[in-house]
């Protein structure tokens, strides 16, 4: 009886083995899914889950995995992020995606970092980043490039001289990307004056007075969706005369939104133009148009945002890393990393010793005012 | 002038949005000595409840009264519920119960709209643009000081000159001594969160006219800013709450556009990064009243009775 319970208690300690033999892979989704940066961040996970239908499985070392996504919600907080990322590592996740926003990257950093987890960003452009730590990569362009493309916009195709810079006070991304905008800018010989507001305030009236009272001639605002949509719809209030420049963050249809039947000027810089990849497009829209919820995380409607594009690239990215690591262990994913290349949607995805992209264009575009969509207008690269 | 002229604006308006919200603390505190956290969070529900009903496609004319009538209803059914039950109970409990119910509307609000922001419905007219001397704003900065005053104004004269409004007065004087003579207690309180509610949800529509997106943090700022308000004016008075806001809301708007009137009026040559501290300044002017005159600018001497 006894040798029968032992072979019983045996066979059952063998089930989570076999469990373990059919083969799942987790893939950790970092990304705001409220707050601030919720729409943003729902809208990067659209990407990766489109991506999730179209590749569902990965053959690794021969065995072919399926891959499931966990997610977790950083609430667009540097205070919240903490909890997300402990909650990914404790999933035992092989590798994580995100964040959208550099801020929540940074302080969910260290909690993968000490588990041995790699992080690739998808949209985080701050250089902190990826900074001095060997874990986090990122398959977008970084903030000094994308502050120097902007200011080169403002300063030679818009012919401004005075810019005014707004930044939420705190917010690693927007201080940084104004920091970076406003050495470019004054190093070709512009003048820069810049504010920051606090977190939570929604009267942005007074900012754009001041961009006025000093003869602002672009109005450079690189802050969350949330934000930038209400400094659009409060600039259209006030009848101003500076188009407002922005960068990935704007990137949303909720911003096209805020400026359509106005007569504000708005230009962004991103990582994808509808248009790109007709296929993708295609896939992605019949996709999105599948589901009324996913059309809701899109916006409400099925304009493509760049985010996605890059959460779709991203989650390929980390299949590669997967199948170049031949094992679903995070550190084995975490050596096969740096040399991981792929072509995806947006370009071709490399990392340089750091663990940045390597990549050189940014795409500019800006708001047809009348049908409230993204219009191209160029793609620019600095050497 | 010209430089202060749209600081100014944005200010009255924004002081008149805060008024509107802290008259409902103020008159909460006044009749029960609680302070309704929840309050500001009403005011985030009523920007929900009309994007939700505009939404569904009924027209202004219907959709507003609707959602004010619904915000009345909210505070109502939040005093029944959460703090009747509770009359008794030392005060400390209502107040918890106060910030449970906050949490509770935040979090209902979370799981509603899933954390998005919600864009306000555009409302003709107040959402126009408008210029005044050398400042474009728009029609919703004017409306809102004059919508305000006139609406404080009815309930003074409401307070002071009708049956319920003399009820409230007694109630506020002295609790139990009016239960006593014969007054509705229950009914005095609720005709008073009925009131507060009603002109945060006017406020509400004002506010978010101006400043379109709502999430449900979205009621925390502006009603902790109208709390101070209220302090700040004397909480249990209703003018005090009134000026309070309009001096918050002014001051705010200044400190915002200060280095620039500094700039421009040649004392400073360059930015001084004052804009930070709009925030801090609001509550460092709170602590100053409060050490200077500890009952606020109207507040009502209190006398120990022996």
């Amino acid at each position: 009886m006894k040798r029968f319970l032992a072979i019983l208690l045996a066979a059952l300690m063998m089930i989570p083995a076999f469990a373990m033999a059919e083969g799942v892979v987790k893939i950790g989704v970092f990304e705001p899914a409220s707050g601030d940066s919720g729409a943003g961040g729902k809208q990067e996970m659209l990407g990766m889950q489109y991506a999730n239908t179209v590749q569902p499985t990965v053959e690794i070392g021969g065995e072919t995995y399926k891959v499931e996504l966990v997610y977790a919600d950083n609430g667009s907080s540097t205070d919240k992020a903490p909890s997300a990322a402990q909650q990914l590592v404790s999933e035992g996740v092989s590798v994580v995606l995100g964040s959208y926003g550099s801020g929540v990257s940074i302080a969910g950093s260290q909690y993968f970092a000490d588990a041995g987890i790699p992080a690739i960003g998808v949209t985080c452009t701050n250089p902190q980043v990826t900074a001095s730590n060997s874990h986090y990569f990122r398959i977008c362009f970084l903030d000094p490039f994308q502050g120097t493309v902007l200011a080169n916009y403002a300063f030679k195709e818009l012919g401004a001289r005075t810019a005014y810079c707004l930044a939420e006070l705190g917010n690693d991304y927007d201080v940084g990307l104004c920091h970076y905008f406003q050495q470019a800018f004054e190093a070709m010989g512009g003048m820069v004056i810049s504010d920051t507001f606090p977190t939570g305030n929604s009267d942005f009236t007074s900012y754009l007075s001041n961009a006025t009272a000093i003869g602002a001639e672009v109005f450079f605002c690189p802050v969350s969706i949330a934000y930038s949509s209400q400094i659009i719809s409060q600039a259209a209030g006030q009848n101003v005369s500076y188009p407002i420049l922005g960068s990935d963050t704007l990137d949303n249809n909720k911003v096209a939104e805020a400026a359509k039947g106005t007569n504000v000027k708005v230009i962004i810089t991103t990582f994808y133009q509808e248009g790109g990849s007709p296929e993708f497009d295609e896939g992605f829209k019949a996709w999105l148009n599948s589901d009324s919820e996913y059309l809701t995380n899109n916006g409400g409607n099925d304009m493509i945002s760049a985010v996605s594009v890059m959460g779709y690239d991203a989650y390929f990215t980390a299949l590669e890393a997967l199948k170049a690591a031949g094992s679903p262990d995070s550190k084995a994913v975490l050596a096969a990393l740096p040399s991981v290349k792929l072509t995806g949607v947006t370009g071709e995805i490399a990392f340089d010793e750091t663990g940045d992209a390597i990549r050189d264009s940014a795409y500019i575009k800006s708001v047809n005012t009348e049908t409230g969509a993204w219009d191209f207008v160029a793609v620019q690269t600095v050497e | 002038m010209s430089t202060v002229l749209p600081y100014l604006l944005s200010g009255i308006s924004v002081g008149g949005q805060y008024a509107l919200i802290a008259i409902g603390y103020t008159m909460v505190y006044g009749i029960l000595r609680l302070i309704n956290f929840a309050h500001g969070d009403v005011f985030m529900v009523a920007g929900i409840l009309m994007v939700y009903i505009s939404a569904s496609g009924l027209p202004l004319y219907v959709s507003i009264p609707l959602v004010l009538v619904l915000t009345a209803l909210i505070g109502f059914v939040i005093e029944r519920v959460a703090y009747k039950p509770l009359r008794t109970a030392p005060r400390m409990s209502i107040m918890i119960s106060a910030i449970g119910v906050s949490y509770t509307l935040q979090n209902l609000v979370l799981y509603i709209t899933g954390g998005l922001n919600q864009y306000y419905p555009s409302i003709p007219f107040i959402s126009e643009s408008v210029t005044i001397g050398t400042a474009t704003t728009k029609m919703v900065t004017i409306v809102t000081p004059i919508l305000t005053l006139i609406l404080v104004v009815a309930l003074v004269l409401l307070i002071n000159h009708t049956k319920i409004g003399m009820a409230m007065r007694a109630v506020s004087k002295d609790f139990e001594t009016s239960q006593l003579m014969g007054i509705k207690i229950n009914s005095v309180i609720s005709i008073t969160f009925v009131i507060g509610s009603f002109l945060a949800g006017v406020g509400s529509i004002l506010y978010f006219t101006n400043y379109t997106t709502v999430i449900q943090t979205s009621g925390s700022m502006p009603g902790l800013k109208a709390f101070i308000a209220a302090v700040f004016g004397g909480i249990g008075s209703i003018p005090g709450a009134v000026v309070g806001a309009f001096i918050i809301g002014i001051c705010e708007n200044l400190i915002k556009g200060l280095d620039v009137i500094l700039i421009k009026s040649g004392v400073t040559k360059q930015m001084l990064g004052l804009t930070t501290f709009s925030d801090a300044f609001t509550f460092a002017l709170l602590i100053i009243i409060l050490i200077v005159k500890p009952t606020g600018l109207f507040g009502e001497k209190t006398t120990d009775k022996v």
